[in-house]
C-alpha cells in the first residue's frame, strides 16, 4: 500500500508517521510537500500533527489553503483514504472535509499525555479490526482539541456512525471526568459520511511500538491495511 | 485607499474558555460588576479602492472563507473609504 505523508511548514509529526508506516508496517511511503498537487499513485494520504503555519489565525486555517489541499479534496472525493492526526485533523475540519471545528482546551493548557479512547464503531475502514467498544491507550498532545459541532449536525453524525472515538476511562466508561479538553460528548475522532476520511486528536503513530508504552495505535493501522486488502505484516 | 476593521467573536452558546478565565481574574481583583466577558479578535486592513459597498462585499467573503470560522464564530466589519 502506498502512503503519502504531507509536510506543511510547521508539521512536526511527519517523520514519526513516515517511520511507522515504512519501518513498522513495512509499507511504501513517500513525503508530499504541501506545494505539490500530484497525488497520483497514492492509496492513503496522511496529514500529520504539528503546528502548520504556526497555528496563526486558527489551527489548520492557513494550511487549508496550501496547494496540496485542493488535491486532497479531490483524492477524498474519489474515495482515497485520508487520515488527519491532531493538527492534520484540525486542517481537515477547516477544509470542510470533516464536520465541526476545534477550540482551545477548556483548561487553557497544552496537554501531552496518554489517554484512553473507546472505539465507537467498528464499521469504518479505520476500526474494522477492533472489537466493539475496545479501549485504546494512545497519547494526545494538543492545545486545541475541544471539538465543537452544531447540535443538529452531531445528531446526524451519530445516526450515520461518524463518531469513531470517544475519550473514556480505562474500563471504557465515557464521562466528563475522562474528557481532557472539553470536546463535545468526549469526541476524540470522527469520519466523513463515506468513512474514507478520518480525523483524530490522539497520535496512533506514537503508540505503534512496545518501546513507546503502547501498541494500541496498531489497531487503526491494521484495520486500514485489512480494509484495503493488504497482507498485514506478521509482526503485528 | 480604504481602511477596514473586522471583529470576530464566538457565536452565542459557544463556551469561551479564555473569556471565563479572564472574567474570574477580574472578579478576584474586586470588579464584581463584570457579569460576562467574551474574548474575540480584532483586525485592521488597508484596502485599495473607494467603492464602499463592493469592498464590504469582498471583505465579507474574506471573513467567510478565511478570517472567521462560521461554525463557531460571528464577524462584524466596518469599511471607511
Amino acid at each position: 500500500m502506498r502512503f503519502g505523508v504531507v509536510i506543511f511548514p510547521g508539521s512536526n509529526c511527519d517523520h514519526d508517521c513516515f517511520y511507522v508506516l515504512g519501518e513498522v508496517l513495512n509499507q511504501d511511503v513517500k513525503y508530499v510537500w504541501h506545494q505539490s498537487t500530484d497525488l497520483s499513485g497514492f492509496d492513503c494520504i496522511l496529514l500529520p500533527g504539528g503546528f502548520s503555519y504556526g497555528d496563526y489565525l486558527r489551527t489548520g486555517a492557513v494550511a487549508h489553503f496550501s496547494p496540496v489541499m485542493k488535491s486532497v479534496e479531490r483524492f477524498a472525493a474519489d474515495g482515497g483514504m485520508v487520515i488527519g492526526i491532531c493538527n492534520g485533523f484540525q486542517i481537515l475540519l477547516e477544509a470542510g472535509l470533516l464536520p465541526g471545528a476545534m477550540m482551545r482546551n477548556t483548561g487553557l493548557k497544552f496537554i501531552c499525555r496518554f489517554v484512553d479512547i473507546r472505539v465507537e464503531t467498528t464499521s469504518t475502514p479505520w476500526t474494522c479490526g477492533a472489537y466493539e467498544h475496545q479501549v485504546l491507550r494512545i497519547p494526545i498532545a494538543h492545545n486545541e482539541g475541544n471539538y465543537q459541532v452544531p447540535y443538529q449536525t452531531l445528531e446526524e453524525m451519530k445516526l450515520r456512525g461518524q463518531v469513531v472515538f470517544r475519550y473514556c476511562s480505562p474500563a471504557s466508561s465515557v464521562s466528563g471526568e475522562f474528557n481532557p479538553n472539553g470536546a463535545t460528548e468526549n469526541i476524540a475522532g470522527v469520519c466523513n459520511r463515506e468513512g474514507n476520511v478520518l480525523g483524530l486528536m490522539p497520535h496512533p503513530e506514537r503508540a505503534s511500538e512496545a518501546e513507546l508504552g503502547s501498541t494500541d495505535g496498531l489497531v487503526i493501522w491494521r484495520s486500514l491495511l485489512d480494509h484495503c486488502g493488504v497482507e498485514v505484516p506478521t509482526i503485528l | 485607499m480604504a481602511r477596514a476593521r473586522v471583529y470576530i467573536t464566538y457565536k452565542e452558546g459557544i463556551l469561551d474558555p479564555q473569556g471565563k478565565t479572564i472574567l474570574r481574574a477580574l472578579k478576584s481583583l474586586g470588579y464584581d460588576e463584570v457579569e460576562n466577558l467574551r474574548v474575540g479578535k480584532y483586525m485592521e486592513l488597508e484596502l485599495a479602492g473607494t467603492d464602499k459597498e463592493g469592498l464590504e462585499k469582498r471583505l465579507g467573503e474574506m471573513c467567510e472563507k478565511l478570517l472567521a470560522n462560521p461554525i463557531i464564530e460571528d464577524y462584524d466589519l466596518e469599511v471607511d473609504v
